[in-house]
């Protein structure tokens, strides 16, 4: 009798031990989280390194994962487009026609620009290079707003290049692994892209907010700008060439001008980094 | 009777069933699905299944496997570090420091308590998130993405809880 007594109390101190070591283990991983938060924010090479190397280890997985939904879109897309053929070839007429006009247009001005270079001894900018990619991961939502390409290092693809599609631009390289990149969207609370609206050329710079709806900050005040201005890029602090499309202005609500991107996000399947052999601040070898 | 090797590592693989569906969970998460308005907001899988089985099965999913996962989370989508682990841990806290509350309840009182767990764990997120950056981030979004993690629990539930019935039984 007196022994089952004392090996219950036995039990029932070890269960309580169990309970302050659970509370303890506890309190020492959310302290262990905030210290990361910390340290994550002060952006070393070793938080890279790690999510480099893990982005580079779970790529083949993704790789898989991402390849059903990509046809079950084209799958959707396929029956879409053959419900509305016949107007879809009637306004494509109607584009081939305007684009001719327009190629007529470019063609006139491109040999008068080549002309006026010729006269100044102009120094062209150097040839653009490509690696395409797929988009292998894409996390949206409140919190980050960045897609892995299924490209590294090894591919050609450096930190800092810009990320665009045959809409727009994208983002830029964030992190390079072997096999991936990290691409920063210009929708991403990070990113901060220099750029250029409407036909003034108001420079300003474009601030992602974690929402599809960037901001334009340090815009002047008397800019003038309306809703269905252009946005390029400016090519301000050499990271991105001048002129790239990003998107047009969606809104101008009490001083606070939004820009509705170019690229559609539901629809990347495949990005580029394009390389303009430009070492801007936001190259890798300006930050290592 | 000692069970035999092969009894202990059936054992084993089935008692990791919880950590790799949700490590799955994650992936899937992550993966581009092309579907207008689904890349803005997403439903946080990763708490469900942290969440599921914290009340069924606690002695599978402790604080080290939900800061892990939560970890990995953050990673892999590029949120701020520890974010995602921070509110894997609360989750995973708030069920066990409740265990006596989950004991054989209904399903519509977990998805209850779900409501409120998710909430507070959400809420936590995103209060740090909002400190790392200096600004507060888009609550709508957050709203979003926590409505629509709410409104699949019920489906993803049941998948959990047949993997739970096939993968797992009594081990």
């Amino acid at each position: 009798m007196v022994l089952v007594k004392q090996s219950s109390v036995a039990l029932n101190r070890l269960g309580a031990l169990r309970g302050v070591m659970q509370r303890f283990a506890l309190l020492a991983l959310v302290g262990a989280s905030f210290a990361l938060m910390l340290l994550g924010k002060a952006d070393t090479v070793l938080v890279e390194r790690a999510r480099t190397s893990i982005a580079d280890s779970v790529a083949p997985v993704l790789d898989v994962l991402s390849r059903p939904a990509a046809s079950l879109a084209q799958a959707v897309e396929t029956v879409r487009e053959f419900t509305a053929l016949h107007e879809e070839n009637q306004r494509l007429r109607a584009d081939n026609e305007r684009l001719m006009r327009w190629q007529m247009v470019a063609r006139k001005l491109e040999a008068e620009n080549e002309a006026l270079r010729a006269l100044q001894n102009f120094r062209p900018e150097p040839e653009a290079s490509f690696v395409s990619a797929r988009v292998v991961a894409d996390t949206g939502g409140a919190f980050a707003h960045s897609l892995l390409m299924l490209a590294g290092g090894g591919d050609g693809v450096r930190k800092g290049q810009a990320v665009m599609t045959g809409e727009g631009l994208v983002g830029r390289v964030a992190e390079v692994g072997r096999r991936t990149s990290r691409v920063l969207l210009i929708t991403d609370i990070n990113s901060r892209i220099p750029v250029m609206v409407g036909e003034g050329r108001q420079r300003a710079i474009m601030a992602g907010e974690n929402t599809d709806r960037p901001r334009l900050i340090y815009l002047p005040a008397n800019a003038g700008v309306v809703p269905g201005d252009l946005v390029v890029t400016s090519g301000a602090a050499g990271a991105f060439p001048q002129g790239l499309p990003v998107g047009v202005v969606a809104s101008v609500e009490d001083g606070v001008v939004r820009v509705a991107p170019y690229v559609q996000r539901d629809r990347l399947e495949v990005v580029q980094a394009v390389d303009y052999g430009l070492s801007g601040i936001l190259s890798g070898t300006a930050l290592e | 009777m000692r069970p035999t090797l092969w009894q202990r590592m059936d054992t084993m693989a089935r008692h990791m069933v919880p950590f790799v569906l949700t490590l799955l969970l994650i992936l899937l998460a992550a993966t581009p699905t092309h579907l207008p308005g689904m890349v803005r907001v997403g439903p946080m899988l990763s708490l469900i299944g942290v969440y599921y089985w914290a009340v069924y099965r606690p002695d599978l999913m402790g604080y080290g496997s939900a800061f892990t996962l939560g970890l990995f989370e953050d990673i892999l989508t590029g949120a701020p570090l520890g974010s995602g682990a921070l509110t894997l841990l609360i989750a995973t806290g708030l069920v066990v420091s409740q265990y006596k509350f989950f004991k054989n309840k209904s399903f519509a009182v977990t998805w209850w308590a779900f409501a409120v767990v998710a909430f507070l764990a959400t809420g936590a997120r995103w209060l740090a998130v909002s400190l790392i950056y200096g600004v507060g981030t888009d609550l709508q979004t957050v709203a979003v993405e926590y409505m629509l993690t709410l409104a699949l629990y019920p489906v993803l539930g049941w998948v959990l809880a047949r993997a739970q019935l096939y993968l797992i039984k009594d081990a």
